[in-house]
């Protein structure tokens, strides 16, 4: 069963400690995007919280460079799939606890230092499909606002979109489990008797 | 060369926003493999529906439209810079018509090109033909599975690889193995042995171009590929990491003489969106 999420108005702590790893959702609301250069900014610069032209506190943050297309009414993203997400790991714990952010979308899943900031702060992850960036670019309807455009460029900066029926599974959830270690532990094992066989 | 120029913009347009049929037909019957309503079977669903739309709508498959890399052969007498030139001034008008994602980082500055061009970049191979036409290559695929590879210099005891096929073997599946989801599988796994580093990434990447149902000619290795690709499923991450039957959609190996005392392996991992094409002109 898809569950239907709705960004608008912040989420109780409860609805977010609801959500558990292999959930199908649905979001719909207000996201951001981040991605290598916002996260650095944001763990090693320090932004005060009025610099930052919207609110993070409570937001999702999508790991996303997309292609945007700049027309009369304004930006258009024209593609924009998730990035790998593990690339961020060294800043997400920091972002989720000092900036507020209670949901993270990307690809491949994160360490450990991320699960433990999800369950510290009943954050979750949630995973979307890599390199669906027709599919994905289709469920951002508008954009509302952008951070750090002329500093960091259209693929780095941090776009504020607004989205509907956005396809995500919770992969990582506020209560330990991480979907991702799971698999690789079970591939672990075929690996080694593959690695262990004889020609 | 106004025409080439166009051409080559064509190509990128081609290939940044359709997938090649036999990677289609493959993905297909991947998603034909797996459970329905499983993640696998939804992901794939997903993937598949984005290829079409793509295509119906002339937009990119996948935003990261990588290091665009081009590989040409040059009938004898026309001059390689002139090529050169004509690909960079298509690159440039390809990233703003299509558009493409400028990804051209300086590394001194940290700064984009904002067009796809830069020092190296895109990446153009050459070489002369007796051939009367111009045959030219092109392969995009994201920062997401070109991080995904690895280079061996066999043995490795940890994977208790020698150097024989079969420590090839191991390497191919430790590199998939430690990438788990994160380059965007199923994969196409290309794969290069030889002499030197440097050689051997390239020949990896240039497994790439072919196509699925191309078999390799020597007949160990066609086995070998068979039997890698068999294996690489039998791991179970499946599409996009979440478990499943289908890993990778095909492996292909390259090889060169070697260097009594060295044994490099490369092992080029592309997403399922490999995106390649071919203008011959």
């Amino acid at each position: 069963m898809v569950k239907s999420l709705s960004l608008n108005v912040p989420l109780s702590p409860a609805a977010w400690r609801s959500l558990k790893a292999g959930d199908i959702v649905s979001l719909n609301g207000t996201i951001v995007t981040g991605r290598d250069r916002v996260h650095k900014y944001l763990v090693e610069q320090k932004p005060r919280k009025e610099d930052i032209p919207f609110d993070l506190n409570g937001a999702v943050l999508y790991h996303c460079g997309p292609v945007m297309k700049k027309t009369e009414e304004g930006y258009t993203a024209v593609a924009a799939g998730p990035t790998t997400s593990m690339r961020v790991e060294m800043y997400e714990a920091a972002v989720i606890r000092e900036y507020g952010i209670r949901g993270i979308i990307g690809k491949g899943g994160m360490g450990t230092g991320t699960l433990e900031a999800l369950q510290q702060t009943g954050s979750v992850y949630f995973q979307t499909v890599g390199g669906a960036a027709a599919y994905l670019a289709d469920r951002i309807k508008k954009t509302l606002n952008v951070w750090k455009l002329d500093e960091f460029g259209p693929t780095e900066a941090m776009w504020l979109f607004e989205i509907e029926d956005f396809p995500v599974i919770v992969t990582m959830d506020s209560h330990g489990t991480n979907l991702h270690r799971e698999i690789e532990k079970q591939s672990f094992e075929r690996f080694s008797e593959l690695i262990g066989s004889k020609q | 060369m106004l025409k080439l120029r166009d051409g080559i913009v064509e190509l990128y347009k081609k290939v940044a926003t359709s997938l090649p049929p036999d990677v289609r037909e493959a993905m297909e019957s991947g998603c034909a493999r797996e459970t329905e309503g499983s993640h696998a079977f939804s992901t794939l669903a997903v993937q598949i529906e984005n290829m079409k739309l793509a295509r119906e709508t002339v937009r990119p498959i996948c935003q990261d439209t990588g290091v665009p890399t081009f590989w040409l052969k040059v009938p004898m007498g026309l001059s390689q810079i002139e090529m050169k030139n004509t690909i960079i001034e298509a690159t440039r008008l390809a990233t703003e018509k299509i558009p493409l994602r400028p990804n051209a980082v300086d590394i001194l500055t940290d700064k984009n090109s904002g067009d796809n061009t830069g020092i190296g970049f895109p990446i153009i191979y050459m070489e002369e033909t007796r051939e009367s036409s111009l045959t030219i290559d092109l392969m995009l695929k994201g920062a997401g599975c070109e991080n995904a590879g690895q280079t061996y210099k066999l043995p490795v005891e940890e994977l208790h690889a020698q150097r024989d096929l079969n420590g090839v073997r191991k390497c191919v599946l430790d590199t998939v193995q430690k990438i788990q989801g994160r380059g965007c599988p199923p994969y196409i796994v290309g794969v290069g042995i030889g002499a030197t580093k440097d050689q051997v990434a390239r020949l990896a990447k240039e497994q790439l171009m072919r196509r699925l149902n191309d078999i390799n000619k020597a007949a160990e290795l066609a086995a070998l590929e068979t039997r890698i690709l068999q294996e690489i499923n039998e791991l179970g991450i499946g599409p996009m990491g979440l478990g499943g039957r289908t890993t990778a959609l095909g492996v292909k190996i390259g090889v060169n003489h070697r260097h009594p005392a060295s044994y490099f392996v490369d092992v080029a991992v592309s997403c399922w969106a490999t995106r390649r094409g071919r203008l011959i002109w």
